[in-house]
């Protein structure tokens, strides 16, 4: 397959003319506008049967919109769709499942209350009985080795394995072409490696597979072609294989990216939060515990928490923003040495935190209200938003103003809702809307996850200026390049338990590895776990 | 088969329409009841809805009624708003009356200038009171307002009924259930001679003003329309839904406690075993008629008012039961919310079939 593939690159409308096989997917020309914007200007690329194919992009270059257009939610201004060589017009999702087109959203459209099995239930296109979709599901799961309990509800399930169920749910429907959307946020080197052969493993089999990432080191290890967009324009192929990490990335946004700037040796100052002896139990059923957090962050310092999703981080986000009520002693959390555990989100911001939780929507802004509404949400008391009990309006929308330009948020302005922004300028938004605050702690969870590089070297730089300010920074994050790229220092957390605090310069991904997996006890006789593409190098130091 | 397929994005404008559709079929389908019922229906319709207000008496009753609708439903919507489903504004409203209606029969021969103020605050603690307790099982049992809130409705209304048969009976009623009239110095003066508009319609203007400022401009209304949208992150900056829980039934239930103070202080005058012809639900459809915005409210409360007036035309004029009236208020209702569903989500027809194979 590759041999046939290898290096056409750009001129991709021009392959049917050479009489091969046709592609499993072409997409020829097409363009779709909004108003206000051309999303989608003139696109033209093809997928070859059992070929790996990144979409790669900055936020707001085009991917969505056309992966939307591929799977049937948005219809093409002009333009075309062949299918195995045939043009198709694909009116719905219904219709491109149909097809043989599967997609693992960025963001899971799953039933929290509702089983796994009966998740998948609800996305097959026809009813079937429940016995025979358990054995298949049971089946897919061995198959491509994606272990998940089908009686499970799914509240309980981590990020990662609600991503599995998404998977799974497309991989009943035999698909032809495979998209993923940002598919390893979430995973441990081990789980994306092990995502990767289930990939690998279905391409062999013939399926075509389009993967949107801008992890660009993994598409180097996955990708036999890459497409780039950018403005909603394809402005170049390549062979990820031959580029570097680096290189694709100057591709997407069109410039040189600058490492993040760490500004010589840093200086340490004061605790400024000190966790001791910190346990919960967890209000949810299948919650993790909290066992006897200890944890310091000094000013100045970045403090990165690693671990596989659902090993406590939530619950100790949550424990440090105050939103739930812990029933230790005051003392087991301190802010600039006061004790807080008591206290609610408010009094805790008063004190000088600032917090920014994993999920954009919903939990760090609301998504149908303005910006200027949301960025009065967090910052009404610090910023002194308010007078009399009254909103005031001036220096609210002058506050998201503010946010807007420092932190590049493309958006048409502070009165746009926040729902409306893509996830990178989002994120760029609510990360910009703590800074501002000038905090004295910031906690923030999953800084970049679903984020473009471009996005995400501006938010590493945000918090490591930050941080040389005097501010103790906790970035708790799966994803390790982002750890290993920013932090000073790193935990890991597993089992709700927290490994002692390791400087970033004498740990080794390995070492990481290991602890995520709870192998505290046993690194001596541990396998290599190490996983090549972790080594590819990163964006951002590159 | 048919399906409700979500709509990817919905009309925004569709949003404030679709009031105006649910109106326009409500009409419609008014028209054909009435022609069933051997009517001519444009002259029904005349009657129901332009007869009442062809003169200014009409449209001065038409302040009238629509004055407790209005400042019920800006209560409710604030709510709404966040989730807080208090469905007996009925009871609450029946409270305010005999708590405030109740300090006007103690001091029946004052002839005081606080009479009427404090009857004012009475009815609103009265409103506020018969709210709490829903506030106070939902906070501790987790208990469900939209039950509770409903069922105290009956307490109230029997608890009056009660009240207006024996103890309150008016000593020179000739054994009607009845309360003594209200002294004067416990009536609300009349804004506009010739008519029964009272000082509690100028009061739903000031409610509408003060509940869009609130709403829209405070930091408390703020708090009411995060909590309704997104409970987590209300959670994540500590707005608290319990207290959500408390400001709104307390708001809600002082304002329609207070809204039945001035139906017994003004158009009626005493209390009686019935005082509302459920002014309480009604407000219910005008807040969501509103769109949960106050002033959305006050075009809502004038137009459910108009159902009022009109039925009882209908039955004067044209002989038809009272029960049209509800009908009216049920099918606008009905329209209301099958206009939202299909600004949310459109109608497919048929199985789901493949529709992308190759031409």
């Amino acid at each position: 397959m590759t041999s046939t593939t290898g290096n056409i690159g750009s001129e991709t409308g021009m392959e049917m003319t050479k009489g091969a096989k046709p592609a499993q997917l072409e997409v020829r020309g097409v363009t779709k506008a909004f108003p206000g914007c051309l999303a989608n200007d003139d696109i033209s690329f093809r997928i070859e049967p059992g070929e790996i194919h990144a979409l790669l992009g900055e936020n707001g270059a085009g991917k969505s919109t056309l992966v939307k257009i591929i799977y049937g939610v948005l219809q093409a201004d002009q333009g075309e769709l062949l299918w195995d060589g045939k043009p198709v017009k694909i009116h719905s999702p219904h219709d491109a499942r149909e097809m043989g087109v599967g997609l693992v959203f960025q963001h899971f459209s799953l039933f929290e209350t509702m089983t796994v099995l009966e998740n998948i239930a609800l996305a097959m296109n026809d009813v079937r009985d429940m016995a025979a979709l358990r054995q298949q599901v049971v089946e897919v799961e061995k198959t491509y080795g994606l272990p998940l309990d089908p009686d499970r509800h799914v509240y309980t399930l981590s990020v990662g394995e609600r991503q599995r169920i998404e998977i799974v749910r497309c991989l009943l429907q035999n698909p032809k072409l495979l998209i993923l959307d940002e598919p390893t946020s979430v995973l441990t080197p081990q789980e994306v490696e092990k995502l990767f052969e289930t990939l690998r493993r279905l391409a062999d089999e013939g399926c075509a597979i389009l993967y949107i990432s801008h992890k660009l080191h993994e598409v180097k290890s996955l990708c036999q072609r890459a497409t780039v967009l950018r403005g909603g324009k394809v402005v170049g192929g390549c062979d990820p294989r031959a580029e570097t990490a680096k290189s694709m990335a100057e591709m997407m946004i069109g410039q040189k990216l600058t490492a993040p700037d760490r500004r010589g040796t840093r200086n340490f100052g004061d605790v400024r939060l000190d966790v001791s002896s910190l346990s919960l139990v967890s209000d949810e059923q299948f919650g993790t515990d909290l066992k006897g957090i200890d944890l310091k962050v000094r000013g100045g310092e970045i403090m990165g928490v690693a671990g596989v999703a659902g090993n406590g981080q939530n619950e100790l986000f949550q424990a440090l923003a105050g939103e739930i009520e812990i029933l230790g002693t005051p003392d087991c959390i301190r802010i600039d040495d006061k004790p807080v555990a008591h206290f609610g989100p408010r009094r805790r911001r008063r004190l000088g935190a600032a917090f920014v939780p994993e999920e954009r929507n919903g939990h760090g802004a609301v998504p149908d209200m303005s910006l200027s509404e949301n960025a009065f949400l967090t910052a009404f008391r610090r910023m002194a938003l308010s007078a009399c009990g009254l909103i005031s309006e001036v220096p609210t929308r002058s506050f998201a103003d503010n946010i807007i330009k420092t932190f590049d948020v493309r958006t048409t302005g502070a009165s746009a809702e926040a729902g409306s922004l893509s996830g990178g300028n989002l994120q760029k938004f609510i990360v910009g809307r703590e800074i501002l605050q000038d905090p004295g702690l910031l906690v923030i969870s999953q800084p970049t996850w679903g984020v473009d590089a471009g996005a995400a070297s501006a938010i590493h730089q945000a918090l490591l200026d930050l941080a040389s300010k005097g501010t103790a920074v906790l970035v708790i994050s799966q994803d390790l390049d982002e750890i290993f790229a920013i932090c000073d220092q790193v935990v890991v957390m597993s089992e709700g338990k927290m490994s002692i605090p390791r400087p970033m310069a004498e740990v080794s991904i390995e070492e990481i590895g290991l602890l995520m997996g709870g192998l505290h006890d046993h690194e001596g006789d541990a396998p290599q776990m190490a996983p090549a593409h972790i080594e590819g190098g990163r964006v951002d130091q590159a | 088969m048919i399906r409700l397929e979500p709509r990817r994005q919905h009309s925004q404008a569709m949003v404030y329409l679709s009031p105006v559709l649910a109106i326009l079929m409500t009409l419609f389908v008014g028209g054909i009841i009435f022609s069933f019922m051997g009517k001519n229906p444009f002259d029904a319709l005349y009657t129901f809805f332009i007869l009442p207000i062809s003169n200014s008496y009409g449209i001065s009753e038409l302040f009238v009624k629509a004055t407790p609708l209005v400042i019920i439903a800006v209560g409710l919507s604030m709510g709404f708003r966040a989730n807080v489903w208090n469905i007996g504004a009925e009871g609450q409203l029946t409270m305010g009356a005999i708590f405030g209606g109740g300090l006007a029969l103690y001091f029946h021969d004052s002839e005081s200038m606080f009479l009427l103020p404090a009857m004012f605050v009475f009815g609103a603690i009265g409103g506020a009171f018969w709210g709490a307790i829903p506030a106070l099982l939902r906070t501790k049992f987790n208990a469900n307002e939209i039950l509770t809130s409903l069922m105290l409705t009956y307490v109230a209304t029997l608890f009056l009924s009660y009240l207006v048969h024996g103890p309150w009976r008016n000593p020179e009623g000739f054994n009607f259930p009845e309360s003594r009239p209200f002294p004067d110095a416990g009536l609300l003066p009349i804004i506009y001679d010739g008519t029964r508009v009272h000082l509690g319609t100028a009061f739903a203007v000031f409610v509408v003003i003060a509940g869009w400022i609130l709403l829209s401009k405070s930091v408390i209304g703020f708090q009411l329309r995060v909590v309704g949208k997104a409970p987590q992150a209300a959670r994540h900056v500590g707005f608290r839904q319990k207290r959500m829980v408390w400001f709104t039934l307390l708001l809600g239930g002082g304002l329609a406690g207070l809204a039945g103070l001035f139906e017994v202080a003004g158009p009626i005058g005493q209390l009686q075993s019935q005082i509302s012809p459920g002014y309480g639900f009604t407000a219910i459809i005008v807040a969501f008629l509103g769109r949960l915005h106050p002033l959305g409210i006050l075009f809502g409360g004038l137009i459910m008012a108009l159902t009022y007036l009109g039925g009882e035309l209908a039955q004067i004029t044209l002989g038809l039961p009272n029960a049209v009236t509800g009908l009216f208020q049920g099918i606008l209702l009905f329209f209301l919310l099958a206009c939202d569903v299909l600004t949310k989500y459109r109608v497919r027809f048929g199985t789901p079939v493949a529709k992308g194979e190759a031409i």
